[in-house]
């Protein structure tokens, strides 16, 4: 079931697989390397038919792929791609290079292992963003742990065994819950296939058990509050590459997972509990910013950061409003771009000053210029200064949450200033800070650190001033999920049920 | 009443493409210090007459409109340039012309270190000026007023000392803090009651809100404005400007004389006329509470003007109650009135800067930082203090200087019954509010007198101090008098002939 010349999912799942099993050939550093390098530029060539033959007319699944897996058990070999997911795998697509071109120096040993591991990612990222067979689904989400997992544990910093056990067991724990929604799934639906799933009813009370079951595991993942203490331990100790799939990609399975399954498979679950996530992420919001300002190590400050960011995505996404998802989905894209940019950042500065500590990294602003350049942007962009890619993204949750209810919409604002209140401290203590020791001679940016740097430099101006390409991939599926969603919430008593008192401003 | 024509036109892409350009000639010239500031000149003088040659389609009553970007709909970056546009636009970028001049003399005359940076801010932060006067709807405006927060942080805290990060902290804290908690969900609001950030351009009096709004929603917007636009000084987030006077004396004058405080005034008269309008802003009886928190800020600054020795801090808290004058004169709605406060963004420009610019002259020819240590010092800068004698004219509104002239349109707009609001004006006679505004407008004046005449009168007329030798001193360098001088002659010049901004706002209100 192809409907394009040759099957450009599963060629983009595949294709690292068989690079990460040449990189066992090459026996030199460099050429890893060079090769691994090589493999992410060919791999974005080969995902080209996805970025010229997506037709933006429809919400459904393109580029579908299906062949019979276990046909026993119903499971099938089902990819497809819709505009939710297409975001993320061209997320995935242009972190690979980038992560390759940060640990350039950053990785000293066990260099073959490492380009490894991120090869593997590469293709369990994809394989989750357009698996459409829960099974299938499942085994890429497992599947993409352990690479992570082996990141942290060999390449960290000094406490990565305790960051890699914490972050392997809180996510093993929610996914040992999502493979207990997806067998419940099976007995009662009949089915592993999520495109058919969507299309049937269950009772409220089995969506409620799901709903929770998935909700756990994808809260974990996301982080949100109280979920999230993996996360500062598996960034501070993650290496630079580790840190900045961790952000980019592996954080927005959790959204993702809410957007693909608890939305349009619990629907009336998901209205439920609309409040109480609605609540969470709003303690998201204002805790992972809290946090953030107290924080002394810069890589610490960027992983509350993240809390915070990711707070705004599942706000976003239980407005159940077309603002709120289109503001969810930006906000997934710009913190993959944004976060990532300042990991990579944090990076760069710890490969000269061997230190994660503000205090070490201060008055960077006349010996580092074109450092302290990118950094002043990629800050800006991550407080959603406008113009910036995070401001679109920002501005959309905020005005779908001022539209669902005033209070929620009043209660997110200080969130928004308490981003800019840590990373405008964060960029002052850098750029003017008096350094403590006698001042270093580190070198500015390299042509490789421009690299890496200047395309997500790009975007996150682009995206800032003109989203419309982003808008045109995105709404007939947000339009799809929403009308779907409120098809099967409508005769539901609960969609009648008052979300949050004062609602006057409802449209 | 004729609709005005728009006209769509991307003529105020160049002075904003100037601004944005200079700072990377600025850091291209780099390495020789007179290019570097040849390229300042040059690119002040081009954005000027690119600004005036928008004037004349403006004076004929049409609108020039660009869409650059779209974001989401009803959300862009977009630009007009009429007669309120054009007010701002022109100030500011004439007097960076004569700030470089001045800026030249300053920062060599004091041997400022990282005068490159100090320089490329400075044009960014013209280039935000000049993107909120020709700002055509909301989110424009926000973009461009944050960029002037942004890129002027470096010039507040220029020497990079404990007092100047202090300054610079304050100066942050408030205008972020007020434009992320208070702006951000204003703009929000507006979007969800009007659909759309774009204002109602070619009059004064309708607004972009629907008749059908909720009026507490509206008024609550309204509120949210006020407080947010922290760059005009209004009570209680006023207290940012005198603690960025630790900045070098040029960035006093042009940015907390003109472009970053006259953006505060500018966007709240914007979103004033151009946002709520007149109609609204009446029904909603919103005027009442925005003039007499006006005229509370400008009682309290120039009562706290006259305790201050330092004159920087005492020119500061000048600037935070002659901004209100604007604000009172658009709050109360009426035409004159309404004329006069918006002619008091030029008019008070001229001299105010005038004022910054002889204190920076009198502190780099002498050292000298307070008022107290100045007596006599007049007859050694007899041409800076002239000038000083002449600004402080206009700020106490006395005739033929430019200060009067937009005071007598305010007092005049508060006389005028046929356009006043009943809260006012019963028809009978002058309501409690309204006898309240006169006489807290007339006190100021008297205020204004009490803090600037002792400065001028002891400059001239009294015994130097006894620690202070003024025998050694002499006039600061021409490349700043010259600037100063030619300030206090256009602030005599446009008291005389006020019709060029006048025309301007009755372009643009067309009552």
């Amino acid at each position: 079931m192809l409907e394009s010349g040759y099957p450009v999912v599963t060629a983009t799942i595949v294709f690292p697989l068989i690079c990460a099993a040449i990189l066992f050939g090459l026996r030199h550093p460099g050429a890893v390397r060079l090769f691994t390098l090589a493999a992410s530029v060919v791999e974005i060539l080969i995902a080209v038919p996805l970025f010229t033959k997506f037709s933006m007319d429809t919400g459904d699944f393109q580029f579908v792929e299906k062949v019979s897996w276990v046909p026993e058990w119903g499971l099938s070999y089902h990819l497809g791609v819709d505009g939710i997911s297409y975001l993320m795998i061209l997320l995935t697509l242009l972190i690979l290079p980038i992560s390759v071109l940060c640990s350039w120096t950053y990785i000293e040993k066990r260099v073959k292992e490492f380009h490894f591991c991120l090869l593997f990612m590469t293709s369990a990222c994809i394989g989750v963003f357009a698996a459409l067979d829960l099974v299938l689904f499942y085994v890429f989400w497992e599947a993409m742990l352990v690479p992570m997992y082996l990141l942290i544990a060999v390449w960290g910093g000094d406490e990565r065994r305790y960051a890699s056990l914490k972050f392997f067991l809180y996510t093993l724990a929610g996914s040992t819950l999502l493979l207990v929604a997806i067998i419940a799934f099976k007995v009662s639906g009949g089915t592993f296939s999520i495109p058919e799933l969507m299309t049937k009813t269950f009772s409220f009370r089995f969506q409620c058990w799901t709903f929770l079951a998935m909700a756990l595991a994808f809260a974990i993942k996301v982080p949100m509050f109280p979920f999230h203490t993996w996360l500062p331990a598996a960034h501070v100790q993650a290496p630079t590459a580790g840190s900045v799939v961790l952000a980019s990609i592996l954080l927005k399975m959790g959204t993702y997972g809410f957007l693909r399954f608890c939305l349009p498979l619990a629907p009336e679950a998901s209205v439920y509990f609309g409040p109480a996530m609605i609540a969470i992420s709003l303690a998201s919001i204002l805790y992972g910013g809290a946090v953030a300002l107290g924080q002394t190590d810069i890589k610490k400050i960027i992983a509350y950061s993240s809390v915070g960011h990711m707070g705004f995505v599942t706000l976003g996404i239980f407005l159940f409003n077309v603002k709120g998802v289109q503001g969810a989905l930006f906000q997934m894209l710009n913190h993959g771009i944004t976060t990532g940019a300042l990991f990579m950042m944090v990076g760069a500065i710890y490969e000269r000053s061997h230190s994660r500590q503000m205090s070490a990294n201060m008055g960077l602003g006349k010996m580092l210029p074109a450092y302290m350049g990118f950094w002043g942007l990629f800050a800006f962009s991550s407080f959603g200064f406008p113009g910036t890619n995070s401001f679109v993204g920002e501005l959309l949750v905020l005005v779908g949450s001022f539209q669902f209810n005033l209070w929620v919409g009043a209660i997110t604002i200080p969130g928004a200033l308490l981003g800019a209140a840590y990373m405008l401290r964060l960029t002052q203590k850098m750029a003017w800070g008096r350094p403590r020791s006698t001042k270093p001679s580190w070198h500015d940016l390299t042509t490789r650190e421009w690299a890496g740097l200047l395309p997500l430099a790009i975007l996150v101006i682009y995206i800032g001033l003109a989203p419309g390409l982003v808008f045109k991939l995105i709404d007939p599926s947000v339009d799809k999920l929403l009308k779907d969603f409120k098809a099967r919430t409508v005769n539901s008593a609960l969609a009648e049920a008052p979300l949050f008192g004062l609602d006057f401003v409802k449209k | 009443m004729t609709s005005p024509e728009m006209i769509h036109s991307p003529g105020m892409l160049i002075p904003l493409a100037l601004t944005l350009a200079a700072p990377f000639a600025i850091w291209l010239a780099r390495e020789d210090e007179n290019k570097r500031e040849a390229m300042s000149f040059i690119f002040s003088i081009l954005t000027f007459l690119s600004v005036l040659a928008l004037i004349p389609d403006v004076m004929h009553g049409k609108i020039l409109t660009f869409t650059l970007f779209e974001l989401i709909p009803g959300v862009s970056v977009k630009f007009a340039a009429d007669g309120l546009a054009m007010i701002f636009a022109f100030i500011s970028s004439f007097l960076w012309i004569l700030t470089t001049s001045y800026n030249i003399g300053y920062m060599r005359g004091n041997k400022e270190h990282a005068q490159t940076r100090y320089y490329i801010c400075f044009a960014v932060a013209i280039f935000g000026a000049q993107g909120v006067s020709f700002s055509a709807n909301i989110f424009t405006l926000y973009l461009f007023y944050e960029i002037i927060t942004m890129f002027t942080y470096p010039l507040v805290a220029h020497h990079e000392d404990a007092e100047g990060f202090e300054g610079a902290r304050k100066y942050i804290v408030y205008l972020m803090g007020t434009s992320k908690l208070f702006l951000l969900p204003a703009m929000i609001l507006t979007y969800i009651l009007c659909g759309t950030l774009d204002m109602h351009l070619g009059d004064a009096l309708t607004g972009m809100f629907p008749k059908d709004a909720d009026p507490v929603l509206v008024s609550i917007t309204y509120a949210l404005y006020i407080l947010g636009i922290g760059k005009a000084a209004l009570l209680p987030f006023h207290n940012w400007l005198p603690s960025a006077m630790v900045a070098p004396t040029p960035v006093s004058a042009l940015l907390h004389a003109v472009a970053v405080v006259k953006a505060g005034v500018f966007s709240v008269s914007r979103i004033m006329l151009s946002g709520f309008g007149v109609e609204t802003l009446n029904n909603l009886g919103l005027g009442l509470p925005t003039a007499f928190l006006a005229a509370l800020t400008i009682l309290v600054a120039s009562l706290i003007a006259l305790t201050k020795d330092d004159l920087k801090a005492r020119l500061a808290y000048s600037t935070v109650s002659q901004l209100s004058y604007v604000i009172i004169g658009v709050a109360l709605l009426t035409p004159l009135a309404v004329s006069g406060g918006l002619m008091h963004i030029a008019h008070h420009a001229f001299s105010k800067i005038t004022l910054f610019y002889t204190a920076g002259a009198i502190y780099t020819a002498t050292h000298i930082k307070k008022i107290s240590l100045m007596r006599g010092l007049g007859r050694k800068l007899p041409w800076t203090y002239g000038a000083f004698a002449i600004a402080s004219l206009s700020m106490i509104g006395v005739p033929p200087v430019c200060g009067f002239v937009s005071k007598w349109y305010i007092v005049n707009g508060v006389m005028d019954p046929a356009f006043l609001p009943k809260w006012f004006y019963t028809g009978t006679g002058v309501t409690w509010a309204g006898t309240a505004l006169l006489v807290a407008l007339l006190s100021s004046t008297i205020l204004n007198a009490g803090y600037f005449t002792p400065v001028v009168f002891s400059a001239f007329f009294r015994k130097p101090a006894p620690e202070v030798d003024i025998e050694k001193y002499s006039e600061a360098s021409p490349a700043m008098v010259v600037p100063l001088c030619l300030t206090a002659i256009l602030s005599v010049v446009i008291g005389l002939y006020p019709e060029f901004f006048l025309g301007l706002t009755r372009i643009f209100a067309k009552f």
